[in-house]
């Protein structure tokens, strides 16, 4: 889960990052508000879940607080990646002598926290450790022992930088370490960390993200900073129709019918379980087949959950069958899929064997789920028929 | 023979008297597992199946003595504590099953398990299997559905998902090839046991004469098996398939698992086919192609 920019920055004043004076405005009023109170010049930057904000002209700067007003709606106007501003952050600007990276992500194949540093700040990291591997370097760090500042002060050297400048990065290196772990993030990043002409060391840029499951136990800090529960953060903001797809879910705690992800395709599909839909989503679409969405069943939904899923897919519009799809099943039982979908083509008003396109669920209870779809004549399979025959057999039907 | 567990492997079952815990309490006893007790703090007294429930692992040991494995199926929030709790009394192998949880829990397991020389599968995994020798987890479900999905023979399986765990034994089985040990390794972007970790256990498994993998976009897992391959003349040809192939297009979005996410150019299919093929690794269209390419591969290293 993804924060704003000022999100990041809230969370780093709390643990005394030096950070330059700042305002978010939501009106050009604001930012003229914002330009005076904090005087001189200033870089204004949209409030987007994204990089790339500078090339997009999403980031401007401004000498006077009436061109911090005028600047404000261009740049929340300004598209990125799909994105348009939530709000400007306004900062005071001040020249900068040099320019300093600093991340903290996971690595899962060390299964490690792992600290990257660098003094070539401000550019693009990925390019600096293909043509300067020797400016960037990366420190893993244990998540059961005290993070004490020896660990910073060796990444900070290991390229390099001495003096002042070590000293002063070293304590806010431990510190995004810190904040790393005692919040659950997936990535702090500060880039870039600006040594200014004056010698005053801020953070200009941060990103932070928090990993989704952890959410319940920051419940405290994300109220804080004004995270709504119902953000998801992801790439893309939810659809109306993943939405619905998520209150199906949460209706009923038996069983799972999650991740309802939205595709404009006219094959809905009511698959799983996690490996299972991912393997079946492509075989659909390598037979030429448009899903309308994806989807993942399992842990044995009851009756109500398969039911009500399937209604929710055939109620989409251009929606004309689904195909109903698991790998071999261990713990979900075939017959009580096999009524849930039935009962839900019935009360969306359509004969089951009409719309249903095809039932491959093989194992547990299978017999038993067998026989309700033969006497309602739905077109269904053992796994004798594998996972990618069972899809194109479901892709041959649609027109 | 087989890898990580044995007929006279005993265990435990943390979180026993748990809804999920309790079907696998039961499907594992029928498999002819050996479960020496459960836990559930403040449960003592009761048993599931005839499994005794205690409210510490430690009281287990002192009744039963040294227990060998545990299968961890308690709540998220309570994952890290159990999975201590096994390692601090001498437990070896860990088998978490316990989906959602965050990833520096999941690191301090596999740091406390490193420094106790002990190894965990999962979490946000089925288990492992030997085929008629023993069980440890959900994997296969129920031991009629099990016995029918998974026999014994020469092929090991690791996989990223529980269940195509079972549908790639059971395409195997339907061709003629049994296996001899499956293990889901779990979905999550670290898993106690990759499976590169897992190449030197199936390499001096005598059973053993060929691999097959499930595997899905996110992470660096592939990379670092395929590393594993170009850096060892093993003797095992490994054949993989990749799932996920959609999500290439779609950076940024999670499927199928909470480690099944693109974020850079490594983490997608097309680059992670890429890397298993220049390793030699066969990489399936489907996954009924997999019979015939282990068949093809073991035919040609005998």
């Amino acid at each position: 889960m993804r924060f704003y920019e000022y999100e990041s920055k809230a969370l780093f004043a709390r643990h005394g990052l030096p950070l330059g004076e700042h305002r978010v405005a939501t009106s050009a009023d604001e930012a003229r508000a914002a330009a005076t109170a904090i005087g001189g010049p200033v870089v204004m930057k949209s409030q987007v879940l994204s990089g790339g904000r500078m090339k997009a002209g999403a980031v401007k700067f401004a000498d006077t607080a009436d061109e911090a007003a005028s600047l404000f709606q261009p740049i929340m106007d300004a598209v990125v990646s799909g994105q348009t501003g939530r709000s400007v952050l306004v900062e005071s600007k001040s020249p900068v002598a040099q320019e300093y990276f600093l991340s903290v992500t996971w690595d899962g194949r060390r299964k490690q926290p792992v600290l990257l540093f660098s003094d070539m700040g401000g550019i693009d990291i990925e390019e600096v450790a293909e043509t300067h591997p020797e400016h960037l370097s990366r420190t893993h760090f244990s998540t059961l022992l005290p993070i004490t500042p020896r660990i910073a002060k060796e990444a900070v050297g290991a390229v390099g930088v001495t003096g002042g400048a070590l000293n002063r990065i070293t304590p806010i290196a431990t510190e995004l370490m810190r904040l790393f772990l005692e919040y659950d993030l997936t990535l702090a990043e500060i880039n870039p960390l600006a040594r200014l002409e004056d010698g005053r060391f801020v953070v200009l840029d941060g990103h932070v993200d928090m990993e989704a499951e952890a959410r319940g136990r920051h419940k405290k800090l994300l109220a804080e900073l004004g995270v709504q529960e119902e953000e998801t953060r992801q790439a893309r903001p939810p659809t109306d129709f993943e939405i619905r797809g998520r209150q199906v879910n949460e209706a009923d705690h038996r069983g799972v019918a999650g991740n309802v992800v939205e595709f404009d395709g006219d094959l809905g599909l009511v698959i799983g379980a996690g490996g299972g839909s991912l393997t079946l989503f492509d075989a659909v679409r390598k037979h030429g087949g448009k899903p309308a969405n994806y989807c993942e069943i399992g842990g044995n939904p009851s009756v109500g959950k398969a039911c009500e899923l399937t209604k929710l897919i055939l109620g989409k519009p251009g929606v004309e069958k689904i195909a109903v799809m698991m790998n071999v099943v261990s713990n979900t039982r075939v017959d009580i899929v096999a009524r849930g979908v039935i009962k839900g083509c019935i009360e969306s008003g359509k004969d089951p064997k009409d719309v249903i396109a095809i039932f491959r669920i093989p194992g547990a209870w299978e017999d038993e789920g067998f026989k309700i779809l033969a006497k309602h004549g739905v077109d269904y399979c053992d796994r004798s028929v594998s996972m990618y025959e069972a899809a194109g057999r479901a892709v041959a039907k649609m027109g | 023979m087989s890898i990580l567990i044995t007929k006279e492997t005993n265990f435990i079952v943390q979180g026993i008297t748990g809804r999920e815990a309790v079907n696998l309490t039961r499907e594992n006893l029928d498999y002819g597992a050996t479960i020496v007790g459960g836990v559930t703090p403040g449960r003592a007294g009761r048993d599931v199946y005839g499994v005794p429930v205690y409210d510490c692992v430690r009281d287990v040991v002192a009744q039963h003595g040294p227990v060998e494995g545990s299968i961890v199926s308690v709540p998220p929030g309570f994952t890290k504590d159990a999975v201590f709790e096994a390692l601090e009394n001498g437990i070896r192998i860990i088998v978490v099953v316990t989906e959602n949880i965050p990833r520096k829990d999941v690191a301090q397991m596999v740091e406390l398990a490193r420094m106790r020389d002990a190894r965990i599968i999962g979490p946000n995994c089925l288990g492992i299997i030997s085929p008629d020798e023993a069980k440890m987890g959900g994997v296969g479900g129920p031991a009629a559905n099990t016995r029918q999905a998974y026999t014994k023979g020469p092929v090991g399986i690791m996989s990223r998902s529980g269940g195509m765990t079972t549908e790639i034994a059971s395409t195997l089985t339907a061709a003629g090839l049994g296996q001899s040990t499956c293990v889901s390794i779990g979905g999550d972007a670290i898993v106690g046991t990759t499976y590169a970790e897992l190449m030197p256990l199936f390499e001096a498994d005598a059973e053993t004469k060929a691999i097959a993998i499930y595997s899905e976009p996110g992470g660096r897992m592939e990379a670092e098996l395929a590393d594993w391959i170009r850096e060892h003349d093993s003797r095992l040809p490994v054949v993989a398939f990749m799932a996920g192939r959609f999500m290439d297009e779609m950076r940024g979005m999670r499927f199928g698992h909470a480690g099944t996410i693109v974020e850079g150019k490594e983490d997608t299919a097309a680059e992670k086919i890429e890397r298993l093929r220049s390793a030699g690794i066969d990489v399936a269209e489907r996954i009924e192609e997999i019979p015939d390419l282990v068949r093809k591969r073991m035919a040609e290293r005998s």
